[in-house]
């Protein structure tokens, strides 16, 4: 199912995300993601997310696939020229996957293999104009594909929270004009900045669903405000963390903050995409405080 | 070396349509081939409809100081044009960009590499020779030398506080062209269509 019927039937779109691990033996994660994400409706695959070198988000779209899941399938334009992408694109459609999320991709640099080659041949917005151009039935360099060609549900990104707002609401319309046909964000922890940043992204007519990143400890929180583009936590939130150091260990406290923060951009979002950092068991409890 | 080559007649055409433009020559230092003929027959032809407020043919424009004196001298000429365009290669055209950061800079040529030693590229503008120069549509910065990734479609999600992710003493490109952009009031440019690059231009230059 593409995710765009979702949104056309008016639902409040709940997807949230796995990482492949660093290996090939996925029978846990494929557990966890059976017993905890099998009632939303699409589950994200990251593409060697932050440049670190994992198992292969098409690879595991398929496997989630084959579970009975549907996968939305990452991916950047960090590793792959557009040749490589075009094809494993293909690939996709033959697998049956019909979601992407459409990403220029994090730098080499600030990865596990630094010393790797940054390709950036496409980026993310001529990377969604190339999908719409195999729709069309033909490649990137203009030659007719054979058969009927491939239809896809086309996601992009977009940071509401970022200190540059309107250079990404600029980028943000370069992906509509080339045919982005929904947004998920980054992490949000301040509901008056996106809910701002709506009132402007809401003139391009595309569904938006909200980032969350449940907030583990102390520590992480300052590690994002620290080193993470587009994310800004309040020290209001960190002293909740804070303040009960077992409730906050287990996730309670960020469970309860997410879901304040979902409750909050509800009226003004199409849906929420949770990116759960390895606390995928936690995304039930979040939903269910979340009243979703 | 370098290679400079005019844009095509309807690119620079469409480029100058209804303005007055102020136009500089730089005809380089010995390592840039130039091609001075064709800049003239063309500028002939502007002067004539009265396009053209006023030509500086000069050499090393990415000099900041020799340019300074040389444009000092044409200021008001430069201020009843409605854009300034440079023929020479992307380092001149950023050089006389930062320097009138009020008006709309241009460049009238696309610069190729060819072997050997690189020219006179002085302080922080570089030039990468990819042959489409992108500096019309973002205000005069260069996004392949001025972004870590040499995006051509706008920011990435990866500044923070206005610096490059992967150089925190680098400020992200794409946030410089967004400024110059808007004070020039010229943030329609960013609504262009879907920019590719074009990694086989360099081949085409030495058919």
């Amino acid at each position: 199912m593409r995710i765009t019927e979702a949104f056309e039937r008016g639902e409040f779109v709940v997807t949230a995300e796995v990482g492949p691990p660093k290996g090939f033996h996925i029978d846990h994660m494929l557990e966890e993601a059976k017993t905890y994400l099998s009632d939303i409706t699409a589950v994200n695959v990251t593409d060697n997310q932050s440049s670190v070198m994992r198992l292969g988000s098409l690879a595991t779209c398929k496997a989630l696939k084959d579970e009975g899941l549907t996968p939305i399938y990452q991916l950047t334009c960090r590793d792959r020229n557009r040749i490589a992408l075009q094809s494993d694109l293909l690939s996709a459609a033959m697998f049956g996957i019909e979601n992407l999320l459409l990403l220029t991709g994090d730098h080499t640099k600030l990865g596990d293999h630094p010393q790797a080659k940054p390709v950036f041949d496409l980026d993310s917005v001529s990377l969604i104009h190339t999908v719409k151009r195999l729709e069309e039935g033909f490649d990137l360099g203009g030659n007719e594909l054979v058969g009927e060609p491939p239809k896809f549900a086309k996601g992009a990104v977009v940071s509401p929270c970022s200190d540059s707002i309107d250079a990404q609401l600029a980028k943000m319309e370069r992906k509509v004009a080339a045919g982005c046909d929904y947004f998920q964000t980054q992490a949000v922890y301040e509901p008056e900045k996106f809910i701002q940043f709506m009132e402007k992204a809401k003139q391009f007519g595309k569904p938006v669903q909200l980032g969350i990143v449940i907030p583990k400890s102390v520590g992480m929180c300052r590690y994002m405000n620290a080193n993470v583009a587009g994310i800004h936590i309040p020290e209001e939130m960190i002293d909740e963390l804070k303040a009960d150091k077992e409730k906050t260990k287990a996730g309670i406290t960020g469970v309860e903050i997410a879901a304040r923060i979902i409750k909050e951009c509800k009226p003004y979002c199409q849906g929420v995409h949770i990116m759960a950092l390895g606390w995928e068991s936690k995304v039930p409890a979040l939903l269910k405080e979340a009243g979703l | 070396m370098l290679i400079t080559q005019l844009k095509a007649q309807e690119t620079l055409a469409s480029l100058v349509d209804g303005k007055k433009v102020f136009v500089i020559n730089c005809h380089g230092c010995k390592e840039v081939s130039f091609p001075e003929k064709e800049a003239a027959e063309l500028q002939k032809e502007w002067a004539a409809a009265g396009k053209v407020t006023g030509v500086i043919t000069t050499d090393y424009i990415c000099n900041p100081d020799n340019m300074k004196l040389r444009l000092e001298k044409h200021m008001s000429e430069i201020e009843a044009a409605d854009m300034v365009l440079v023929f020479s290669c992307g380092v001149g055209v950023q050089t006389v960009a930062e320097y009138l950061e009020d008006k709309m800079v241009c460049a009238g040529c696309d610069t190729y590499p060819l072997p050997g030693y690189q020219g006179v590229t002085p302080l922080e503008y570089d030039c990468d020779q990819c042959g489409e120069c992108y500096l019309n549509l973002t205000g005069g910065i260069c996004p392949i030398t001025a972004c870590s990734k040499s995006l051509v479609n706008g920011q990435c999600g990866g500044s923070k506080n206005g610096r490059c992710e992967v150089d925190s003493d680098m400020e992200c490109g794409w946030e410089r062209i967004y400024r110059r952009l808007a004070q020039l009031g010229r943030l329609d440019a960013l609504k262009c269509p879907t920019q590719v690059r074009n990694f086989a231009t360099d081949d085409e230059v030495s058919k």
